[in-house]
C-alpha cells in the first residue's frame, strides 16, 4: 500500500484526469447524485421520524384503550342492549392475568363547571392515578403530578394544564397553592404542565386524583377506561383480544359480541405508521444504492473509453518497464479517487441540504423534520461501498488496458 | 551479448499463416551497432520485436547477456525490457502531458528509485542529449530532432545492455538524421551495444556491421567501415 503514499501516484492519477477536466467531471456527477440523495433522503427521514417521535415522545404508544358499551348479543338470560360499565377489579384482573402488559390505567372523566374568582368554565375534569404520568409523560413546568398520598387520603388536590391557566389566571399570577373551584369544591393547585402535541382521547386538561373524583361524583368503583399498556416487545393486538376476552367472561357476554367493548389500539394505528416510516428509509437506500450504482458504472465507462485512448500510451509504458500489475494499479487507484471525490463531494452537498432543511423546515414546535440529519456510521459505510465499488469498477478498464499486448498497442494510432 | 539461433515467427492471417521469420541465426557481441536492413515485410521489425521481447517467437533460441529468454510472463517480459533494454521508435513515443525530464525519467519510476534519485539522473542523460535546459518543456514544444534525443535520453536512463532503435531516423529530415546518428555513433564509441532496424542505405552505412533479411530470412551479414556522421554535421 505504500504507492499510496508517493507523490508520483497521485502526480500520473493527476495528470491522467487533469487532461480533460470536464469528462472527469461528467463522470463524477452520477455517484456525487447518487450519494445526495441518499443522505437527503436518510436524513429526511429521519427528520420525519424524530419529528414524529417528539409527537408522541410523551404517550406510551404500544397501548389499547377499552372502554364500555352497551351488548349486542342476548347472553345467559340478559336481553341484548344491556349496559356495560368497567369497574376497577375488572382494571386488577386484566392487569394480573394477561400476558404482556406493563400497566393497566383505569381512568375516569366528567364534565365539570371550574372557577376561579369571576371567570369560570366548563371543562372536562379528568380521575387518576400517578401512574398516568408513566404513560402519558406530562411535562410539568410548575410544581407536580398527582402522587400516592394525594390517592390515600383523597386530597382535594388538581394539576392543570398551561392552558387551563391561561383561561383561569392573570398573566403571570402565581398558581401553585391558589385554590380553584371544580363543582363549587375548593381544590388547591400543586401543578401546572405543558400541552403536549397529541391528545389521545378526551380532552386532558384537568387531573384531580382518581379517589376525590370518586367522591365527588360518586362514581363508587367505576371507571370510564382503561388504557392498557404492553411491554415494548408485547403484540398489543394479542393483549386487546385477550383483555376483552376476559372482560367479556366477567360480565357474562357473549364472546362473539364485538359492540359490548369499544376501543381503540392506538398500538396498532402508531405501527402503521411506524411501518411507514420504515419502507420509506428501505425505499431510500434502494434509490440512493441504485443511483450509486449507476454513477459508479459511468465512471467505469469513461475509464474505459480513458484507457482506449492511452493505449499507445501504456504500450509505451510498458515497452519501458510498466509491469501489468503496475499500470492496472494505477487505472484502479484512478477509479477509486474519482468515486471518493465524487462522494465526498456528494456527502458535503448532501450535507448542505440536510442544513437548509433544518434551517427552513426544521423550527419550532410545528415542524415536519426535526433535526433531520444522517449518523456519522452511515456515512462511512457510504464511503467504504464507494471504496469498493470503485475498486470494482475499476478493474474492468485495468484488465482492459492489459489485455493488449505491447506489441499490438505501440502500433496504435 | 546477443544470441539468436533457428529463430521461427509465423502470424496467423484466416485460415492460412504468413511465416516471417525463417531460421534466423544471429550473434551480436557487446559494444557492436548493428544495422538490420531489409525491404518492408521482410521480417525486421519483427526480430526486432522478438529481440525486445515485445514479441514471442515460436521457435528457436535467443540468449541475451547469457539469460535465456523463453516463456516469459508479462511481469517477467517487462522486468528484463527495463532492466537490460533501451528502445528508440520511429514516432519517439513521448508522454505527451510529461514534461522532458519526467519522460527520461519514466524508466527509473518503474526500477522504482526514488524522486530524487530519479530526477538527478534524468538531468545527467538528458545533459548528455543536450537538452538540460529543455528539462521542464512538454514535448510538443520541442523540434523532432529533440524528441528524439529526448527519447535516446529516456532509452539511456535505465542503463540499458542493448539499444534497440526501430527507424530511429524515419520521421526527421536528412539532417537532424545525421545528428541523431552522430550521437548514436559516440554512445557507441562509449561501448553501448546498439541495434538498428532501417531501410536507409546512407544510415546503414553508419553502422559498423550490416544484416540484410529478405523474406525472413538472413541473405548478407557482413562488417563494414563505418561511416562518421559528423563530417555532415
Amino acid at each position: 500500500m505504500k504507492f499510496l503514499f508517493e507523490r508520483d501516484t497521485w502526480q500520473e492519477v493527476y495528470d491522467s484526469l487533469s487532461k480533460n477536466v470536464l469528462r472527469t467531471a461528467l463522470t463524477m456527477v452520477g455517484v456525487w447524485w447518487g450519494i445526495l440523495l441518499l443522505i437527503g433522503l436518510l436524513g429526511s427521514a429521519k427528520g420525519i421520524e424524530n419529528s414524529f417521535n417528539r409527537l408522541f415522545g410523551s404517550f406510551a404508544t404500544n397501548s389499547v384503550f377499552v372502554w364500555g358499551q352497551s351488548t349486542s348479543k342476548p347472553f345467559k338470560g340478559f336481553q341484548e342492549g344491556k349496559q356495560v360499565v368497567l369497574t376497577l377489579s375488572d382494571a386488577k384482573k386484566v392487569e394480573e392475568n394477561v400476558d404482556g402488559i406493563e400497566f393497566v390505567v383505569p381512568r375516569n372523566q366528567n364534565q365539570g363547571v371550574v372557577t376561579r374568582n369571576f371567570l369560570s368554565g366548563n371543562f372536562g375534569v379528568n380521575g387518576d392515578y400517578p401512574l398516568l404520568d408513566r404513560v402519558q409523560k406530562k411535562k410539568m413546568i410548575h410544581g407536580r403530578f398527582i402522587n400516592q398520598s394525594d390517592i390515600d387520603d383523597n386530597k382535594k388536590v388538581v394539576v392543570i394544564s398551561e392552558e387551563i391557566y391561561k383561561q383561569l389566571f392573570e398573566k403571570d399570577a402565581e398558581m401553585i397553592g391558589e385554590y380553584i373551584q371544580i363543582n363549587s369544591i375548593n381544590f388547591k393547585v400543586i401543578g401546572m404542565f405543558e400541552n403536549g402535541n397529541v391528545n389521545m382521547g378526551p380532552s386532558s386538561d384537568i387531573h384531580i386524583p382518581f379517589t376525590t373524583f370518586q367522591q365527588i361524583y360518586n362514581q363508587g368503583n367505576d371507571i370510564g377506561w382503561v388504557m392498557i399498556t404492553g411491554k415494548p416487545d408485547a403484540d398489543i393486538t394479542q393483549i386487546e383480544a385477550d383483555a376483552k376476552l376476559m372482560l367479556k367472561n366477567l360480565h357474562r357476554i357473549h364472546p362473539e359480541d364485538d359492540r359490548a367493548f369499544g376501543s381503540f389500539n392506538l398500538g396498532k394505528e402508531f405501527a402503521k405508521i411506524t411501518g411507514f416510516l420504515t419502507g420509506m428509509q428501505f425505499l431510500t437506500w434502494f434509490v440512493g444504492i441504485a443511483t450509486l450504482i449507476a454513477g459508479v458504472f459511468a465512471i467505469g465507462n469513461i475509464l474505459l473509453i480513458t484507457v482506449k485512448e492511452r493505449t499507445k500510451e501504456i504500450g509505451v509504458r510498458r515497452a519501458l518497464g510498466a509491469t501489468p500489475f503496475e499500470i492496472k494499479r494505477q487505472i484502479i487507484v484512478e477509479a477509486v479517487f474519482i468515486t471518493l471525490t465524487a462522494g465526498l463531494l456528494g456527502i458535503i452537498s448532501g450535507g448542505w441540504i440536510l442544513i437548509l432543511i433544518d434551517t427552513f423546515l426544521g423550527q419550532g414546535d410545528e415542524a415536519i423534520f426535526v433535526n433531520a440529519s444522517v449518523p456519522i456510521a452511515v456515512v462511512f459505510i457510504a464511503l467504504l461501498i464507494l471504496v469498493v465499488l470503485g475498486t470494482l469498477i475499476g478493474l474492468i478498464p485495468a484488465f482492459k488496458a492489459t489485455s493488449v499486448k505491447p506489441i499490438d498497442a505501440l502500433r496504435e494510432e | 551479448m546477443l544470441k539468436i539461433n533457428k529463430l521461427h515467427k509465423s502470424y496467423p492471417i484466416g485460415d492460412s499463416s504468413l511465416h516471417v521469420l525463417k531460421g534466423i541465426d544471429l550473434s551480436v557481441d557487446s559494444g557492436e551497432m548493428v544495422a538490420i536492413m531489409g525491404s518492408s515485410g521482410s521480417g525486421k521489425s519483427t526480430l526486432l520485436n522478438i529481440i525486445g521481447m515485445l514479441d514471442e517467437a515460436d521457435e528457436g533460441e535467443y540468449i541475451l547477456d547469457n539469460v535465456p529468454i523463453k516463456n516469459l510472463t508479462e511481469k517477467k517480459a517487462a522486468i528484463y525490457r527495463n532492466k537490460f533494454l533501451g528502445f528508440i521508435f520511429q514516432s519517439f513515443n513521448l508522454i505527451n502531458y510529461k514534461n522532458a525530464l519526467d519522460n527520461v525519467a519514466l524508466p527509473l519510476y518503474y526500477q522504482g528509485l526514488k524522486r530524487k534519485e530519479r530526477i538527478e539522473k534524468g538531468l545527467f542523460h538528458l545533459e548528455k542529449v543536450g537538452l538540460k535546459a529543455w528539462a521542464e518543456h512538454l514535448p510538443n514544444e520541442l523540434s523532432g530532432g529533440q524528441k528524439q534525443r529526448v527519447a535516446i535520453a529516456r532509452a539511456l536512463a535505465a542503463d540499458p545492455k542493448l539499444l534497440l532503435a526501430d527507424e530511429p531516423t524515419g520521421a526527421l529530415d536528412t539532417k537532424t538524421s545525421y545528428e541523431i546518428m552522430a550521437f548514436l555513433q559516440q554512445l557507441n564509441d562509449e561501448g553501448k551495444t546498439i541495434l538498428i532496424v532501417t531501410h536507409e542505405e546512407d544510415i546503414a552505412d553508419m553502422c559498423k556491421r550490416i544484416v540484410r533479411l529478405v523474406d525472413g530470412v538472413i541473405m548478407e551479414d557482413k562488417f563494414v567501415e563505418q561511416v562518421r556522421a559528423s563530417q555532415y554535421v
